[in-house]
This record gives C-alpha cells, structure tokens and sequence, in this order.
C-alpha cells in the first residue's frame, strides 16, 4: 500500500482541470517519470509556484471538481511520480477520481464545511497530514494545532488501494 | 420505479458489484487511441499478459498527433501499430485512413443502441448519441477493458434534460450544449448520465445528437445519451442491414433501451430554446458562456474549424454556407480540419473545400491536432482563436492563449469579420 501521509500543499481554487494537472504537450511521453518536472505547471493561481511550492508535498487539499477535463491518467501519475499519493476535496470529477483508485492512490472526498475549516485554520500554516487507513482517519497538525477527520471509502475503493490498483485487482477477481 | 436507459444497459451487461453501488459490466467495444493506449500496452507487456479479450471488439486509430510530428509522436503511433498488428486487431486506422476518434468510429457504425463503450478518452460520451453506454476511462481501466473486457462502474444514476420550444435557424446543436452546460454548471453531471430529450431532440439529425452528447462530459457527466429512434436506425441502416429484416424490426429490437414512463431519475430537468441565441464561452471554464452579441467585438488571431465536437460534414456545411462568396480577414487566419477521410471527401464533392479556399483557409487532414494544442494550429502567448472544439481551459490550445468556444457558423462569421460575431451580424 501507497504513504499517504505528509505536508499539505493546499489549492484554493475549485474546478482543477487535468490540463492544469499536466498540459497536453507532455502526452507524448510514455513513461510516468517524465511528467514528474511538469506537475501543474500550468495552474496560475496567486500565490502558487509550481517551481518552488511543491516542494517535499505528500497531501493536496483543494476545492470542488479537482481533475475536471480531459481523461489523462497522467494527472495521477505527474501526482504519484512526486510522491505525492493522496488528494482531498469536496469532490472530484469522476475519471479523475478512478483513476487515482485505479492506481491505489487516494482521491478523498470530505465535506465542504470541512474543506473549509481547513483552509482557514491551516492553509497558511507548514500543515502536516496522518492518515490512518484502517481507523479512516486523518489527522491535520500545525505548529500545536491539531484536527481529526473522519474519512469514508467505499470497501471498493479500499480494496483497490490494497490491492496495488485495478489491474491487480482484476487479476485476482475476474 | 422504473428504469433509465442507463439502468437497462447495465442489467443486460453487469457481471459483479463488488461492493454496494459499484457495477463491474462487460463490455461491447473498447476504442483506442495513440495517446493514452501505449502505456496501456507496454504495461501489458511488462506484466507477461500481452494480450486482447477479443481483437473484433477493439478498435483502434491514429488521431491526436498525425502524421507524427516528432519521434516522440511516431514511438506512440508504432507502439499502437505494432500492438494492433500483433493482436489482430483489424479495425485500425493509420495514416491515411484515419480520421477523429469520435467521428471514424460511429461512422464505421462501431457504436450501437445498447452497446457498452470505454475509451481511454474523456470524450468517448459522443457515443451515447446512439443510445450506447460510452464513457471516459483513463489507461489503467483501457488496460484491463482491454485484458478482460470489463470496468467498474458507480451505479448509474440519470439526469433527464428535455429540451423543447423552437430554436431560430441561427442556433445550432453547439449552442444548445453550450446553454446545458452553463444551466448545469461543470460539475452538474458528475457521475450522472445525461438523458437528452424532448423535441429539439427528437427533429435533430445524429451528428446534431453526436455535438450535443459530446460536450456531456464538460458538464461532468459519464456519458450524455439520446433515445435511439429512426433516425438512428436510418444512420446505421448500412451496417446493421443483414441483421434485421427491415428498418421497422430494427427500431424494435432498440425500443427496449428505452427508460420506462416512470424511471427514477436524480433530476429532472426541462428547457425551452425558443429564445436562444448564438452562444460564445469567454472564460476558461466550457460552463462560462453568454450570447455572441454580448462578446462581439472581441479580435481574434485564429479561428478552428474541426474536431471531435464539430468537424463532421454538417459541421463543415454550416461554415462553407457563411463564408461562400467572403473572404476571411486579413488579421485572421482560419484552420479547418474535417474529422475523418470520409467528411473530407464528402466535403470536396460538394464544394465545400473550394469554398473554404477561396475564402482563405488554411485545410488540414483529419486530426485532433490543435484542439488540444499538440499540433496543426497551436496557439502563441497572448493569442485568441475562436474554435468549434470543446474545452476553453487554460492552456488548452496553447499556452498563454485564451479559446472562445462557439458553432461553426459563429466561427466562420467570426474568420470573416476579424472579431468575434454571429452569421446573421454580418
Ligand atoms: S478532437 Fe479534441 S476533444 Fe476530440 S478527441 Fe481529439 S483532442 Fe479530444
């Protein structure tokens, strides 16, 4: 099973496209190491620096709709190659959320009060995330500040994270 | 309660449900294209498990980046090659023959009524036009609909939007997704199927039905679908001939992918298009969209007429009958691709290719090319292309460009007027 556990990169900005994720031009590559430079290169959001703000993250917390567009599973990939294995939001587009599953990478849905909370009390904070798979929880700190959510998946999408992915997993079931 | 097309397609085709509300199902065809299938394969291959559930159920082409422009390009286009050859796979399109994933294969007659479609591409939801169950999948589910010939799906819920009234001439079934999608919002779909209906519907040819399914995803939906009716039976009366006795058996066998009087759907929605206008997106979200007229007057660098939404023969005659007898503005330059060898074709024997020569444009074969900024037409920093194409993100066309989405006919207006217009403006 995939680390899901780290520093927070937080993205204030709902509807992500998967162009944002990783542009088209980088679809010519076959091997998912090459996306690994080119992670949301594209996003233009104040205050976001790809070159520097990516820096040692593990956990993206981010608004509604994330990995919306085109079906390129180079948008996990360009994520898992910078070790960076779980997203958390109010929801996801829906190829973009399989995708991860399909991969054993997390793509997470929790509340939007949540996200919210979040956000004010730690998105300008060095903010770490625990996730404890089995328990389904995680646990937010920063400086002495600490929160734990309780997290949900269906036992699908749990068994495909054990499982390494879909492939495995199809292999073992059908 | 009773039952959605959706629901119907996935009771004659489940296998599992692994857990509640997930349905594994079988699958019909799996498409393929030269971007996200390569990894697919050499997964395979490095698994030991090179091989296809059924090669005549694969179908496969060439179609983003074509001819290849680089080495890069003519590696995913030799993997894909290879593989087709290796596997069997006849129904492949190369160099030549190959046109627009989501044009080549309905025309081909590769979608039908009750089918179930994966394609390792977000657009694949064109084919529910036929009354199919086709949706986007990314490389590790093309992997295994490949292997196995299944995926996983959510249960499917439904969204029914019947769209009524009587839109002017001047709206075309671009226009009226466009409306959809900016009504519903980019993730008013999400994990939904759309059932489109209602008359606007029922008097609208299949490549109309093909636009309007095609952008389904924009609204987040899994696949946008449409009754299969006559219409559809006339469109894939060549293909499917030897099997049914006559057009009217046809439509019968189909009848039973239709929802019941009193399906469950998670909304229910209707619009009038009486009022509608030519609608122009000017954001980078496909759901940010106003009437033309209130965008008239933006200047535009580049205007595309094709792809996967709009490059079909309707889609090409709608533009050639704006820009017959004009010029395009010496500020403008003008891309049109027809989606495949057959549109192209088609296109030269009506005229429609002297037309647009005449006027200025520039042709190129059938690809996906600029769409999505990979060739043929890719945008420079601070450029502005209007385009018939589906998606304004970012990027997109580009980097540093900023896409209008609109009809062809507003695009052909558009070539000629150097700034953004509708047909009846100029
Ligand atoms: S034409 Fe554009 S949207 Fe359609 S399949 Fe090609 S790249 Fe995708």
């Amino acid at each position: 099973m995939k680390d899901f556990s780290g520093k927070v990169l937080f993205l204030d900005r709902s509807d992500i496209n998967t162009d944002e994720i990783i542009p088209a031009k980088y679809l010519t590559e076959i091997t998912k190491k090459a996306m690994g430079p080119h992670l949301l290169e594209d996003l233009i959001m104040d205050g976001f620096d790809p070159q520097t703000n990516l820096d040692g993250i593990r956990v993206v917390v981010t608004r509604n709709n994330f990995g919306c567009g085109s079906s390129r599973e180079h948008a996990p990939w360009a994520l898992e190659v910078n070790n960076i294995n779980l997203v958390i939001a109010p929801g996801f587009a829906r190829i973009f959320r399989q995708n991860m599953f399909n991969c054993g990478m997390m793509a997470v849905e929790i509340s939007e009060k949540e996200v919210d909370v979040l956000f004010e009390e730690y998105a300008d904070k060095e903010t770490t995330i625990l996730t404890d798979f089995d328990a389904g929880t995680f646990t937010v700190s920063a400086d002495s500040k600490k929160t734990i959510l309780n997290f949900k998946i269906s036992s699908f999408d749990a068994a495909l994270v054990k499982a390494g992915g879909w492939v495995e997993y199809a292999d073992e079931n059908y | 309660m009773g039952k959605t097309t959706a629901r119907k397609i996935f009771d004659s085709h489940c296998i599992d449900s692994p857990s509640e509300g997930i349905e594994v199902i079988n699958l019909d065809a799996v498409f393929c294209h030269e971007i996200t299938t390569p990894t697919a394969i050499i997964d395979l291959q490095e698994r030991g498990k090179d091989r296809v559930f059924d090669p005549s159920k694969i179908k496969a082409v060439i179609d983003h980046v074509t001819p290849a422009k680089d080495s890069l390009t003519a590696e995913q286009g030799k993997v894909l090659r290879e593989w087709a050859g290796r596997q069997n796979i006849k129904d492949f399109f190369d160099v030549g023959r190959n046109g627009v994933c989501h044009a080549i294969f309905p025309e081909k007659g590769f979608a039908r009524p009750g089918y179930t479609i994966i394609m390792g591409d977000s657009h694949t939801c064109t084919h529910g036009a036929f009354g199919a169950f086709a949706a986007g999948v990314g490389t590790t589910d093309l992997e295994v609909g490949i292997l196995k010939g299944i995926c996983a799906f959510k249960s499917p819920e439904t969204i029914r939007i019947k769209l009524t009234g009587t839109p002017s001439a001047a709206v075309s079934p671009k226009d009226i997704i466009l409306h959809v999608i900016s009504t519903i919002g980019t993730d008013g779909a999400t994990n939904h199927v759309i059932e489109f209906t209602g008359s606007v519907i029922d008097a609208m040819s299949m490549e109309g039905r093909m636009t309007v399914c095609n952008m389904a995803v924009e609204a987040g939906a899994t696949c946008g679908i449409c009754y299969p009716d006559m219409t559809t039976v006339e469109y894939l009366w060549p293909f499917i001939k030897d099997e049914f006795v006559s057009k009217e058996t046809a439509l019968n066998e189909y009848r039973k992918f239709l929802p019941d009087t009193d399906a469950d759907y998670a909304k229910d929605l209707k619009l009038d298009l009486t009022s509608l206008k030519p609608l122009a997106t000017y954001g980078y979200k496909p759901d940010m969209v106003r009437p033309v007229e209130e965008l008239s007057g933006i200047k535009v660098d580049q205007v595309y007429i094709g792809s996967c939404t709009n490059g079909r023969i309707e889609d090409l005659r709608e533009a050639a009958a704006v820009l017959k007898n004009r010029k395009i503005a010496d500020s403008v330059r003008v891309i049109v691709s027809p989606a495949t060898p057959a549109v192209y074709r088609q296109a030269l024997s009506e005229g429609l290719i002297d037309i647009f020569m005449d006027s200025g444009c520039c042709l190129t074969n059938p690809t996906c090319g600029a769409c999505l900024g990979m060739s043929n037409g890719v945008l420079a920093d601070g450029e502005v292309c209007v385009s018939t194409t589906n998606r304004n993100f970012n990027g997109r066309m580009g980097k540093g460009g900023m896409v209008h989405l609109v009809s062809p006919a507003t695009a052909a207006a558009t070539a000629v007027a150097g700034f953004l217009t509708t047909a009846e403006n100029l």
